[in-house]
């Protein structure tokens, strides 16, 4: 008696009953589906989000100020090229302070326009924030000091200013600036909800004095409304965050009792709290997809339960020809595995083909069926027959054989 | 002495009664030898075709099948004697339903640890034997009564066992397929085979070569069968 001759017993045996195996296999198909279809999407949002704070940099403090103003009165927080600098000064092992000033613009080049994000940085920028420059070249120094009409831009900005041509050299206009292209930004993919690539990135001086619009900055002239701080590799990033902020408090006269006008969050800390959030958000869809299978595996043991009993005749002649308990038990369990993982397969086949339909949704979620899914798949699956399958396939083995053989 | 029993007492509790199906049964049934058990229903001569089949254990007594007593046995143990020793003939056929003729004669074999060519060749030559070489991939329904049984006893002979149990084996049959199955018995007896048949009817029992009769679970007539058909 070996498994394949159980794998062909258990086949016959279902293809008997077809419309009831079908039937009785819903439950692992759905619930297999599900598994399937949760993990490929958990993992998927999971990628989305590492890609969005790798491409950020996870060695990355992020400092914005507080509009409502943290502090008792009214004014709002406000940040400055100079707090920058001094963030740079003070900590040794900070690599570069970046600031920077954000407004929306609308660009135009011959016949096409679009309004995207223009950031007005200095020549740091690009490696703070992790940007390649595929073409072309960072802005200088010089550049930034005297408000070059230089810009690089983002993927997006030039697909649609510029189509395939290479855009070294050109000019477009921004809000009625002309620019000229010094450099093009390699594509970063798109976040959750925003497309990274549509900006063009400005000497912060450019941005403030030769182009008009945007945001009403209140406070000093050189007020800014982000600086991202780089630290150097294997820096502590919760130091790191402490440094910063008590070099701003200090600045500020604000006391380690009160609530700062500004924010400081690290990108390490952002990934952290999104992995912990993701980690009971894929909890929670483990639990859905195995309560699912729990029921099919119910239905399962109810029909091998009704199977073993309508073929007690038949088990009883088997072992009137010299069956032995194991192998009648291990043809009842075999038989439920086979169900299940024919059901598995099944699974498999809609729940991997719904989460490859689900790339078209969402396109820039990194959504993969791999063989660890086809396993999970199978092994859940196999492992549902096995467990459901055990008492029907133990009840059988026990029948005594004179009474299995007279049975009506 | 191929098969011998000693003193066997089977007692069953139903309903709070206690009936004595086996009272005492000692019998020897010597090699190639055809013995016909015959008896009213109730008299014992199924509950003692179980129990010389090992599908049962008796309550008291031995039970030796080759020289070997059976009476301890492990149920997996019994199997392997049902599997290698018995061959089992029943009134309804017992045949697997949607499963060929070659199929249900392999059976046994798959049970004996025979690869699947062998157990193609052996089935087929059995089935030839009892002439149905020509029906070997008919499915149960597609034969006759007759044709049923046939397979059967190809099954029942297929592991080449020292004893055939048939448990009225013509009871579904009628009188001139029940001469064919019979016929079929005899030559089995002449070729060394023992065989061991319920029957109540007198007609089927003349084809054994020895008669026991039982009544209230005891032995009250064993004799050679005389006017042999």
């Amino acid at each position: 008696m070996n498994t394949f001759d159980n794998i062909i017993i258990a086949l016959t045996a279902l293809r008997t009953n077809l419309m009831r195996s079908i039937l009785t296999t819903l439950g692992i198909i759905i619930g297999v589906s599900a598994v399937i279809l949760m993990v490929a999407l958990g993992n998927g949002l999971q990628g989305l989000v590492i890609n969005q704070v790798n491409s950020l940099g996870s060695n990355l403090i992020i400092v914005i100020p507080d509009s409502d103003g943290g502090r008792r009165s009214s004014q709002d927080g406000v940040l400055t090229e100079r707090d920058a600098d001094a963030i740079q000064r003070e900590i040794p092992e900070v690599s570069a302070a970046s600031p920077r000033l954000s407004k929306s613009v609308k660009v135009v080049a011959g016949n096409q326009n679009r309004s995207t994000q223009l950031a007005g940085a200095d020549p740091d920028f690009v490696a703070v924030n992790n940007w390649d420059i595929v073409t072309g070249r960072n802005f200088t120094v010089a550049e930034a000091r005297s408000g070059a009409k230089v810009a690089l831009i983002g993927d997006t900005v030039r697909e649609e200013l510029f189509g395939d041509v290479d855009p070294v050299g050109l000019t477009f206009r921004a809000n009625g600036t002309p620019l000229m292209v010094i450099g093009l930004l390699g594509a970063k993919g798109g976040g959750l909800g925003n497309d990274q690539d549509d900006l063009i990135v400005v000497p912060l001086t450019t941005a403030r004095r030769r182009i008009s619009g945007g945001l009403q900055t209140a406070g000093p002239p050189d007020a800014v409304q982000v600086i991202f701080v780089a630290f150097q590799e294997g820096s502590d990033m919760n130091r790191a965050k402490e440094d910063v902020e008590n070099v701003l408090r200090s600045r500020y006269r604000i006391d380690e009792d009160e609530l700062p006008s500004f924010s400081a969050f690290s990108m390490e800390e952002q990934l952290r709290s999104a992995e912990s959030i993701l980690g009971a958000f894929k909890i929670g869809l483990a639990g859905v997809a195995a309560i699912s299978l729990v029921v099919g595996g119910i239905g399962i043991m109810n029909i091998m339960l009704v199977s073993v009993t309508e073929r007690t005749r038949e088990i009883g002649l088997r072992m009137a020809v010299g069956a032995r308990t194991r192998d009648i038990r291990l043809q009842f369990l075999v038989e439920a595995i086979v169900l299940c993982v024919i059901g598995g397969l099944i699974g498999l086949a809609i729940g991997g083909g719904g989460a490859l339909a689900m790339r078209n949704v969402l396109p820039d979620w990194p959504i993969t069926i791999g063989a660890g899914t086809v396993a999970l798949a199978i092994g859940v699956s196999a492992a549902v027959g096995l467990g459901f399958g055990l008492y029907p396939a133990n009840r059988a083995a026990k029948l005594i054989p004179i009474d299995a053989l007279r049975h009506e | 002495m191929i098969v011998r029993t000693h003193e066997l007492v089977k007692v069953y509790e139903t309903g709070g009664e206690t009936v004595h199906a086996l009272d005492g049964v000692s019998i020897g049934v010597s090699q190639g030898q055809f013995v016909a058990i015959m008896g009213a229903s109730g008299s014992g001569k199924s509950t003692f075709m179980n129990m010389i089949g090992c599908l049962d254990v008796p309550t008291s007594g031995s039970i030796e099948i080759a020289g070997r007593d059976v009476a301890g046995l492990s149920r997996d143990e019994l199997a392997e004697v049902r599997n290698r020793q018995l061959g089992f003939v029943f009134q309804q056929f017992n045949l697997l339903k949607r499963t060929s003729a070659t199929q249900n004669v392999a059976l046994p074999l798959i049970y004996a640890g025979v690869s699947v060519s062998e157990r193609r060749a052996r089935a087929e030559a059995q089935l030839a034997d009892v002439g149905l070489g020509d029906r070997l991939q008919n499915m149960p329904n597609q034969l006759s009564g007759g044709q049923q049984q046939r397979v059967a006893i190809a099954r029942a002979l297929v592991t080449r066992p020292s004893i055939l149990l048939a448990d009225e084996p013509t009871g579904a049959l009628d009188s001139k397929t029940s001469v064919e199955v019979m016929k079929i018995l005899q030559g089995l007896s002449e070729k060394g085979i023992s065989i061991i048949l319920v029957t109540h009817e007198d007609d089927i029992a003349a084809y054994a070569e020895r008669r026991i009769d039982f009544r209230d679970g005891r032995v009250i007539a064993d004799e050679p069968v005389r006017n042999r058909r």
